[in-house]
């Protein structure tokens, strides 16, 4: 496997749950115990009603392409060598949209609309990055 | 200092609501006639690898100071925003040796200047601020800085851990790209062509051709920028903005010392800023800052869309102008592309915009904000009479400064100016 040359997320106590479960191939998502609203990114209040009983659930890890980009420059370290690829929000089944990468498909089959679901890639130990690709 | 107010005592004005346009009433102070751009100054040059930035921003006060006919000792505020973190109003004061009484590093991306000036405005009204440096400068075209297609999309802003640059940075998030998004949704919702976005572009180009000082100056067409190189779905390369060096001064000043000044005064007849991001996950990207500036600044100011004679629009990229001509309610919602086509924002036309050529063809060094405020000033002054690039009867313009990106978040800072 190729040493990871991308950026990585730095894990936190308000985000390590997230990153624990990536690991293990769960997209986890945050839900609010009082107004019961979902939210993304995940964060240590909720961003709705501003209370703190908030609760980590499992998120289908199914969703539709909200809108995308083909992304033909970058210069960056371990996306220069990628291009031409796709840069995505995703809307979740739960509501809330995720940035993404749409992998394992022609960059040019992405449409917005089209059903994706969740899959993910080992980066080290430590993080496994969840990513998009069209639905089954 | 408020009993200096010309118009004076307290307006009631309408406004939009945060986030759902809804007309909604407030009273607000009527600020019109409080507070005025007296001095401006450009700092022409595109390339200074041999100038610091805080040289630039030194020479362009001095410059600006000149042009309103004021010293140094009439300075006691100073404002100033850097994606360099040291770059500071603080340091500034050191370059300048100025003890400012009042001091304001808003930086919120490109449009920082206009919040600026909002917030100047706000300063002479409560007493506490009588002339104020705006300024800015950049050296993002020698320091090859990556405004537009770095990988990670921060404006040279440190990063911001967890949240939210853990979420977004591993997927090689750029500026232009957080842009095309809203480009592309906006094609699909509403079937605005590339064709539409390249209007623009091309009106811009137009007037840059009339700019001696902008960095390019041959025109070019619709085909001509629908055939180029697609750097990030579905916008091409002339649907973004260039990369310069530069800088520039802004003077603002109260009613009572702008009387003093060599120029006529260029009022600040109203003010609106506003933020957006993406809302938990859950917001409605397609509406941008501007939807929730715009409302306080007519408001404010008095007038209608009808009476705005051009308009200066933060041009980052090609989608931004046409989402925020939208939002600012210069058309509807999706009809964006109809609005653009057709030469309308030709100078000549119903709403010339970016007169001097813009960030898509003129300069666009970091954040722009500064230079919308410039250009507009200069056009009010009637600076171009008797060239094609002055708007006839030029008495009301507005500036809509955006800074950060449309597909994550992003400030809108819109200001309406007016002679008399």
């Amino acid at each position: 496997m190729p040493e990871w040359n991308k950026p990585l997320p730095t894990i936190s106590g308000e985000t390590k749950p997230y990153w624990d479960h990536c690991r293990r191939g769960e997209l986890l998502i945050q839900k609010c115990d009082k107004c019961e609203e979902y939210q993304f990114y995940p964060r240590g209040i909720c961003a709705n009603c501003w209370s703190n009983d908030i609760q980590w659930v499992t998120a289908s890890g199914k969703g539709t392409v909200w809108t995308f980009t083909v992304t033909y420059q970058n210069g960056t370290p371990g996306f220069a060598d990628e291009v031409p690829y796709v840069l995505a929000l995703v809307e979740l089944e739960e509501g809330v949209r995720m940035f993404t990468n749409i992998v394992d498909c022609n960059p040019r089959s992405v449409s917005i609309g089209m059903p994706v679901e969740v899959t993910f890639v080992r980066a080290t130990d430590q993080i496994s990055v969840p990513y998009f690709k069209p639905a089954a | 200092m408020i009993a200096q107010n010309r118009a004076g005592g307290y307006g009631h004005a309408q406004a939009v609501s945060h986030q759902s346009g809804e007309e909604v009433s407030v009273s607000m102070v009527d600020l019109k006639h409080a507070a005025a751009i007296v001095g401006i100054h450009e700092h022409v040059t595109r390339y200074a690898p041999d100038k610091s930035e805080l040289q630039i921003q030194g020479e362009s006060v001095i410059k600006a100071l000149e042009d309103a006919g004021l010293t140094k000792q009439d300075v006691d505020g100073l404002l100033t925003a850097s994606s360099s973190a040291r770059n500071t109003g603080l340091n500034l004061a050191d370059y300048l040796n100025m003890y400012p009484r009042f001091v304001d590093n808003t930086t919120v991306g490109g449009g920082s200047f206009e919040f600026h000036l909002s917030h100047a405005l706000n300063a002479i009204v409560a007493g506490r601020l009588n002339c104020a440096v705006i300024t800015y400068s950049s050296l993002a075209r020698s320091g090859s800085v990556s405004v537009g297609t770095g990988g990670v999309a921060r404006f040279g802003h440190p990063r911001l851990e967890p949240s939210p640059d853990s979420f977004e940075e591993l997927y090689g998030l750029t500026t232009v790209g957080l842009y095309a998004m809203i480009a592309q949704r906006h094609m699909h919702l509403y079937g605005t062509t590339s064709e539409q976005l390249a209007e623009i572009a091309v009106a811009v180009r137009h007037h840059a051709s009339m700019n001696p000082e902008a960095l390019f100056r041959n025109p070019i067409t619709v085909e001509d920028v629908v055939n180029s190189r697609v750097i990030s779905s579905p916008l091409h390369l002339p649907d973004c903005c260039v990369i310069t060096d530069g800088g520039g001064a802004v003077v603002v000043a109260s009613a009572e010392v702008a009387r003093n000044c060599r120029h006529q005064p260029v009022w600040v007849l109203g003010a609106g800023e506003a933020v957006a991001h993406q809302g938990a996950g859950k917001r409605d990207l397609m509406y941008i800052a501007a939807h929730q500036s715009h409302g306080p600044a007519f408001g404010m100011a008095g007038v209608t869309h009808q009476d705005i004679d051009m308009a200066m629009i933060y041009d980052s990229f090609t989608i931004t102008v046409l989402e925020t001509l939208e939002d600012l309610g210069f058309c509807k919602k999706g009809e964006g592309g109809d609005f653009v086509s057709g030469g309308r924002l030709r100078i000549g036309g119903e709403l010339p915009i970016n007169t001097d050529g813009g960030g898509l063809s003129s300069n666009h060094p970091g954040m722009r904000g500064i230079f919308l405020l410039l250009e507009a000033t200069r056009q009010l002054r009637h600076e171009f009479d008797g060239t094609p690039r002055q708007v006839a009867d030029c008495n009301i313009a507005l500036c809509h400064g955006t800074g950060g990106a449309l597909g994550s978040r992003h400030s809108g800072g819109t200001v309406i100016l007016g002679r008399d």
